[in-house]
C-alpha cells in the first residue's frame, strides 16, 4: 500500500525578495492536502493571501474565529479576491495548518479549513471557500507587503484516502 | 487482518485494507445518488493509537448539524462542548447526559450548489479500555455570506475500545450525493 499521508514539496525562504510561494503541478492522487506555513514577514501590517490555481477573481470567501486574549470575535470575507492565510500582523511569525479537502474532485467547491497562530497576537481558526470545482493544481500564497523573512517554510502533504 | 474489515473496505472504496505505517487509511464511505441516511465504519481494527476522520459532507435538508456515536450506543452516555462563530459573533455551548457527540456543522440544502462543509476530527485513544474516549474537531462551511467555523470536543463515557462509529445528520434528513469521510488510522 502506498504511503497515506506524503510529503509533496517543501519551501525554504533565502534571501530578502520572496514575496510568492508556489506550489505547483500539484499531483491529483490525493485526496486532502495539508499546508503547513510557519513564515515571518519583514514588516508589520502584512498578511499573506490564498489562492488557488492563479484565480484572482472575487471567488473567495471565508469565515473566521479567532482570540487575541482579551475578546473572542468571529468575523466575514464575502466576494473576496484570495482567503486570508494570516492571521493579523506576522512580522513576528505565523504559524498555519491548512487542510485543503477533496482538492482533485470536480464535483464540489474548494473549502479549507485552517488554524492559525500568531503567538505574539491571536490564534484562530477559519473555513474558506474557493466557489470552482476545477481541481486544485496550483496553490500560491503571496505576502501582501514586504517579503518573507529568510528561514520562513512552506510544506505540503497529500493524505490520500483508500 | 480481519477478513470481515477486509471485505467491508473493499465494498466501499475498491482496497482492501492492509496495515503499512503511522497513519493508514482504512475505509472511505462517500455517498451516492439519493443520498444516505448514515455514514458508518464499522470493525474498525484495535491495532492504531488514535483514529482520524476527515470529510466533506452536505445536509440534504436543513438541518447541517452532524452527530456521531460510537459502539452504536444511542443511550445519554454522551456530553459535548463548542466554541463556534457565525462570521457575527464568537460564542461557547455545552450539553451533558446526551445521546450523541456533534463535530460540526457542514452545508444545508440552502446552501450554493457544490458547496460542502468540512470535518477533520480526532478521536483518542480509542482502543484504550482505561480511559473514556474524546473527540475533538475542526469543523466548518463558508457560503460567501454565511457560515459557521467550528472548534468542538466531545466525550463518551465508556472505557470499551470503540469498535464502530456512526454519522449522522441531526433530525433525521441524509448526507447529500458526493459527500465523503474517510477514517484514518494513527500509531
Amino acid at each position: 500500500m502506498p504511503n497515506t499521508f506524503e510529503a509533496i514539496a517543501t519551501q525554504t525562504v533565502s534571501g530578502s525578495s520572496t514575496t510568492n510561494i508556489t506550489f505547483s503541478s500539484i499531483p491529483s492522487t490525493y485526496t486532502d492536502l495539508v499546508l503547513v506555513a510557519n513564515a515571518t514577514a519583514s514588516t508589520s501590517g502584512q498578511g499573506m493571501n490564498l489562492y488557488f490555481n492563479g484565480d484572482a477573481g472575487s471567488n473567495y470567501s471565508s469565515t473566521r474565529l479567532y482570540g487575541n486574549g482579551s475578546t473572542a470575535t468571529s468575523d466575514r470575507q464575502t466576494s473576496g479576491t484570495f482567503i486570508n492565510f494570516a492571521l493579523g500582523s506576522f512580522n513576528n511569525g505565523q504559524l498555519v495548518v491548512a487542510n485543503i479537502m477533496n482538492y482533485s474532485n470536480t464535483t464540489t467547491n474548494k473549502t479549507v479549513l485552517l488554524r492559525q497562530n500568531t503567538a505574539s497576537a491571536f490564534v484562530g481558526a477559519l473555513v474558506g471557500l474557493w466557489r470552482s470545482t476545477s481541481a486544485i493544481s496550483t496553490i500560491e500564497i503571496i505576502i501582501s507587503g514586504g517579503n518573507y523573512v529568510a528561514g520562513s517554510t512552506f510544506s505540503l502533504y497529500g493524505i490520500a484516502a483508500a | 487482518m480481519s477478513p470481515i474489515l477486509g471485505i467491508y473496505a473493499s465494498q466501499i472504496s475498491g482496497h482492501l485494507w492492509a496495515p503499512s505505517g503511522a497513519y493508514d487509511s482504512i475505509a472511505t464511505v462517500t455517498v451516492g445518488s439519493g443520498g444516505a441516511a448514515n455514514v458508518e465504519f464499522t470493525s474498525i481494527p484495535s491495532t492504531y493509537t488514535h483514529l482520524q476522520i476527515r470529510g466533506i459532507a452536505r445536509d440534504a435538508s436543513t438541518s447541517g448539524s452532524i452527530n456521531m456515536q460510537f459502539n452504536t450506543d444511542t443511550a445519554s452516555n454522551y456530553s459535548r462542548h463548542a466554541i463556534y462563530g457565525d462570521g457575527s459573533g464568537a460564542y461557547a455551548s455545552a450539553a451533558s447526559t446526551i445521546a450523541f457527540v456533534r463535530p460540526g456543522f457542514v452545508a444545508t440544502s440552502s446552501y450554493g450548489s457544490n458547496t460542502f462543509g468540512a470535518i477533520v476530527l480526532d478521536v483518542l485513544d480509542y482502543a484504550n479500555t482505561n480511559k473514556y474516549k474524546t473527540m475533538r474537531s475542526l469543523a466548518g462551511v463558508d457560503n460567501n455570506g454565511s457560515g459557521e467555523m467550528d472548534f468542538r470536543s466531545g466525550l463518551w463515557q465508556s472505557t470499551s475500545a470503540i469498535t464502530s462509529i456512526k454519522l449522522y445528520v441531526d433530525g433525521g434528513s441524509n448526507f447529500a450525493q458526493y459527500s465523503s469521510f474517510a477514517l484514518y488510522g494513527i500509531k
